[in-house]
């Protein structure tokens, strides 16, 4: 397989991520204080960099049939929860990721927290906000870019198509001084939840022993298949929605991956 | 110690599994029967863990629109 797929898919899976974890630090250094904000983007961006310099060389000692088989099922369930969320929502079933929604409720969250500084942060609510909002959304960015870089044998480029994702989201951000809401989010989550469940399925298979026909290229059709699947479940679920029911514009769920 | 395992292995699960446990439990049985029917039977099952993953998008997504 080429380069070219890997680093998109990270790319664009990674780039869903960074829009999430703007949104938060926005929230934080918009409506607390920058300094405490970036230090708790510090501490959370050095927590996942030892992540990867432990976790992405250590993986590569795996043999690749047993890497693959374990990355694999992980991925397929992983990306099975990606595309189960972006059905839902694609469908009217659950309400659509909304950046904008989220920020406002952050930033009202954030104005009625107290001011009180600790361990010599001044405003340990800013740090600790976040501190987790980059970490969690960081954890999948590197599950995302190790996984598919150690199974392609190929960790510099998962690596660049991830960094490239972070760098474009941030930029945009300090450009623009607000949550990234015309990002097509939710559709770019549908297009990783087909992507993470594709290379799952491939890779999982692979591991457990299968040769696919037509080796490699047989991702070129695991993948649009999967995308038809996906899209026919949500046609199949928007004729099951209630008559009169319309798509809701509420803030996803928070904690949860996708 | 052991509240921070538990909230570790909470997020774990959170993190991987979500909100339906039978995604999980289906991917791993079929990888297993996968491998099976591979290296024990010789016959090159690389159909099942697809199937076994659109079918079991298809409950897990009929079990979510019936429990709204």
């Amino acid at each position: 397989m080429s380069a070219l797929p890997l680093v998109l898919t990270v790319f664009v899976a990674c780039a869903v991520e960074a829009v999430e974890a703007l949104t938060i630090v926005l929230a934080a250094g918009l409506t607390r204080e920058w300094r405490s904000t970036f230090q708790g983007m510090g501490a959370a961006l050095a927590v996942l960099a030892v992540l990867v310099a432990v976790l992405g060389p250590t993986l590569t000692l795996v043999p690749l049939g047993a890497l693959r088989l374990v990355v694999g099922g992980l991925l397929a369930i992983f990306g099975l929860q990606w595309l189960r969320k972006a059905v839902l929502r694609a469908s009217g079933h659950k309400g659509l990721h909304d950046e904008a929604g989220i920020f406002a409720r952050e930033v009202s969250a954030a104005k009625a927290a107290g001011t009180a500084g600790r361990r010599g942060i001044s405003d340990w609510y800013a740090f600790t906000l976040s501190f987790k909002g980059v970490l969690l959304e960081g954890l999948e960015v590197v599950f995302i870019a190790i996984t598919f870089g150690d199974s392609q044998r190929d960790l510099p480029m998962a690596a660049v198509g991830a960094v490239a994702a972070v760098i474009v989201v941030a930029v945009t951000g300090i450009a623009v001084r607000a949550p990234l809401a015309r990002v097509p989010e939710n559709t770019m989550k549908f297009a990783v939840g087909v992507m993470l469940t594709s290379f799952g399925i491939f890779w999982g298979a692979e591991g457990a022993g299968v040769s696919w026909p037509g080796n490699d290229a047989a991702l070129l059709v695991v993948v649009p298949v999967m995308a038809l699947v996906a899209l026919a479940y949500t046609a199949l679920l928007r004729r099951a929605r209630p008559q009169g029911a319309s798509d809701r514009q509420v803030p996803a769920a928070e904690g949860s991956a996708a | 110690m052991i509240t921070w395992l538990k909230h570790a292995g909470a997020f774990a699960y959170d993190f991987v599994i979500g909100d339906d446990w039978r995604g999980a439990v289906v991917v791993a049985l079929a990888l297993a029967v996968t491998a099976l029917l591979t290296r024990a039977v010789h016959l090159d099952a690389w159909w099942l863990l697809p199937v076994a993953i659109v079918a079991v998008l298809g409950w897990s997504l009929r079990r979510a629109v019936r429990a709204r």
